[in-house]
């Protein structure tokens, strides 16, 4: 189930990198142009896939994935399709982590069981749905777990100790940490108040904190990696970059950028472990 | 959370894990109002000083018969025009007491938008009221309205730019912000504790009307007849009379253009269940749960889900539902003028176009029947569009 998370962060730690995960959403524009820009995005370097299923109401997410929700929405794209565009992925990436985002009308609509195991059939390794929190996802998390997925959850600065240990028993894969409040979309400033939250994770044996919301610069993955999370995902950015002028292009060279971030931490002959924010 | 939040099946949290603590601070203190004579005696006199309560029930002199008489229950003479004020109150009261600093609120029409700026005005706390950017045009003078009472109005050009796009916008602030924020939803629907804190601080209109209608008639009406867009003006009415079994509880909802166009909003005649906006409901919605945008001539029964718990009543079948078209509504509407010299909301015309059918059933079968329809808000707001759709079909 958790097997390619858990050898690519095997691998990312022993190189001393932080895992780097790439968000792009299923359907946008096209399928067609969709799938070059997620290849383009594997060539860039990123680690693991985070792909969004579009959803009509997506309120956990900020103005740039909605839109590009919107698009993909608009053009006809369907779950089916995005199964069907998974398993092509996967076909072509044999090894790196697949994981899904959305949301819970669409599982419910399909029948929880039905879309887990399509999911797991087209190749996914894990689901986050968004607004599905622990509190409700008891049922879930085991048939997502029995259909071979990781069902991830999302732990924040203010999750209460039962949310917390909700989060450990459940998830699976990686956790997501999201900045202290709001939705996903790009900021000027990091919110890195994580280190009570990783410790507490980390003493429940929660699955390895991945840190999301709001991470678009090298910069930003630099600041993410050595505040200690296994590894940091940028959503908003890439779809923004993918809908300029030359995607492809702007995709790879993003993920290219963001990489150097995620190797900053690694150790390097005769440097020490300097100018770390 | 202390409550499970469920009506049967249906209700329950569905937000980002991100909102919980905030549902879970809301229930508490929610709960704790309940039990805290302060809080009820200072709502009690909001209610009654500043809103206008109780309002009276009207009996129809124009309207049946001898032996079929029909009963309007008046919230369109509350202060702000409609039932919302009852819970905008005691929400606005509820935040202050946790000690929030704003409210944010999503409205259609702009008539729950006009309520909370009322509320924010008076309890002097910042407001910021999501609109869809087509309701913000079609509405500008409630848009006026909210911006003369201090509130910020924000358009929203998110999806159909209309009030299932500002439901989404609001939970969004809401996940930003909701350490100083209270998100004043507007009816008995969404994420628990909503449903049930909405459904409680609106049953106010059924423990009056109950009591005035047993005071005019010695016993409880046959039928109780309210409209249903989210549900929270039928909620506030049915609550009082649900373990009252020989009273029909009947909820209408919008039936637009025809229940078998795709433009109308009768999410329980025919929607599925499903997941949207916090709470698993029915939903107007594809086979593949893209929810689908509503309509009806009535902006306030302009939405593709519903409260949980009337899924609950319908499934139990303690209240039945029917479809109202816009059709029959406007034409109810324009009877409740002539006849009765009273214009009633859009919404409320829905309830009494079927009431109006129901009065026509008793004396055609010769029956002795009491109903009561929730007049859940007056027609200002309305005029402009009124004059339109009359004009046309002149």
């Amino acid at each position: 189930m958790s097997h390619r998370y858990d050898a690519m962060f095997a691998r990312a730690e022993a190189q001393g990198e932080t895992a780097l995960g790439g968000f792009l959403m299923l359907g946008d524009p096209n399928p067609e142009h969709c799938e070059r820009l997620i290849d383009a995005l594997v060539e860039g370097g990123v680690d693991m896939l985070e792909l969004g299923i579009p959803f009509s109401d997506p309120v956990a997410d900020g103005p740039e994935i909605q839109a590009a929700a919107k698009r993909a929405l608009d053009a006809g794209f369907r779950p089916a399709d995005a199964f069907h565009l998974i398993a092509r992925i996967r076909e072509r990436h044999p090894d790196i982590p697949i994981g899904l985002l959305t949301y819970a009308n669409l599982l419910a609509a399909r029948g929880v069981v039905r879309f887990c195991e399509d999911l797991a059939a087209a190749g996914a390794d894990s689901l986050l749905v968004a607004d599905l929190p622990t509190l409700e996802a008891s049922d879930y998390a085991g048939v997502c777990k029995q259909a071979g997925l990781a069902p991830v959850m999302i732990a924040a600065p203010n999750s209460s100790d039962a949310q917390l240990d909700r989060i450990a028993e459940m998830g699976a894969g990686y956790t997501y940490c999201v900045a202290r409040a709001g939705v996903t979309g790009q900021r000027e400033r990091l919110a890195l108040d994580h280190d009570p939250l990783f410790a507490a994770l980390r003493e429940r044996n929660a699955a390895p904190p991945v840190l999301g919301f709001g991470i678009s610069t090298p910069d930003h993955v630099r600041q993410a990696a050595s505040s200690g999370a296994a590894g940091v995902i940028s959503g908003s950015a890439l779809v923004a970059a993918a809908r300029s002028e030359n995607g492809v292009e702007a995709v790879r060279e993003l993920a290219q950028q963001l990489k150097k971030g995620a190797r900053a931490n690694a150790p390097r002959e005769g440097v020490a472990e300097a100018n770390l924010v | 959370m202390k409550m499970d939040g469920r009506f049967g099946e249906y209700g329950g949290a569905y937000v980002p894990e991100i909102l919980v603590p905030a549902l879970e601070q809301l229930e508490e203190a929610y709960l704790a109002a309940l039990d805290d004579p302060g809080f009820l005696a200072d709502l009690d006199i909001l209610l009654k000083t500043y809103a206008g309560r109780p309002t009276p029930i009207t009996r129809c002199r124009n309207i049946g018969s001898r032996d079929v008489r029909l009963y309007l229950k008046r919230e369109d003479l509350l202060h702000g025009g409609a039932h919302k004020t009852n819970q905008v109150l005691a929400q606005a009261l509820l935040a202050s007491r946790m000690g929030k600093k704003r409210l944010i609120a999503e409205t259609g029409a702009g008539q729950h938008g006009v309520a909370t700026a009322m509320a924010g005005a008076l309890m002097q706390m910042e407001v910021c009221i999501y609109m869809g950017a087509a309701d913000v045009e079609r509405q500008k003078l409630n848009v006026f309205r909210m911006e003369l009472m201090g509130a910020r109005v924000v358009p929203v050009e998110n999806g159909g730019r209309t009030l299932k796009d500002a439901v989404g916008e609001a939970l969004r602030d809401w996940s930003a912000s909701f350490e100083d924020s209270h998100y004043l939803l507007g009816t008995a629907a969404g994420p628990h504790p909503f449903p049930s804190m909405v459904r409680d601080f609106q049953s106010v209109i059924g423990r009056e009307a109950r009591a005035q209608l047993h005071s005019f008639e010695g016993r409880l009406p046959d039928q109780v007849i309210a409209c249903v867009g989210g549900g929270s003006n039928a909620i506030g009415i049915f609550h009082a009379f649900r373990n009252d079994e020989n009273v029909a509880l009947i909820g209408c909802e919008a039936a637009g253009k025809g229940l078998d166009s795709h433009a109308h909003g009768a999410t329980l005649a025919r929607g599925r269940r499903g997941i949207l906006h916090g709470a698993e409901t029915f939903l107007l919605q594809d086979e593949d749960g893209q929810v689908r945008e509503s309509w009806s001539i009535s902006a306030g029964l302009d939405y593709p889900a519903v409260g949980p718990e009337h899924v609950h009543l319908m499934e139990s079948g303690r209240a039945s539902y029917v479809g109202v078209t816009d059709e029959e509504a406007l034409s109810a509407f324009q009877t409740l003028a002539r006849k009765e010299g009273i214009i009633c909301a859009f919404e409320s015309a829905h309830a009494l176009a079927h009431a109006l059918k129901m009065v026509e059933e008793a004396q055609a079968a010769g029956e002795e029947r009491v109903i009561l329809v929730n007049l859940s808000g007056r027609g200002d707001k309305d005029m402009a569009q009124a004059q339109q759709l009359l004009g046309e079909s002149e």
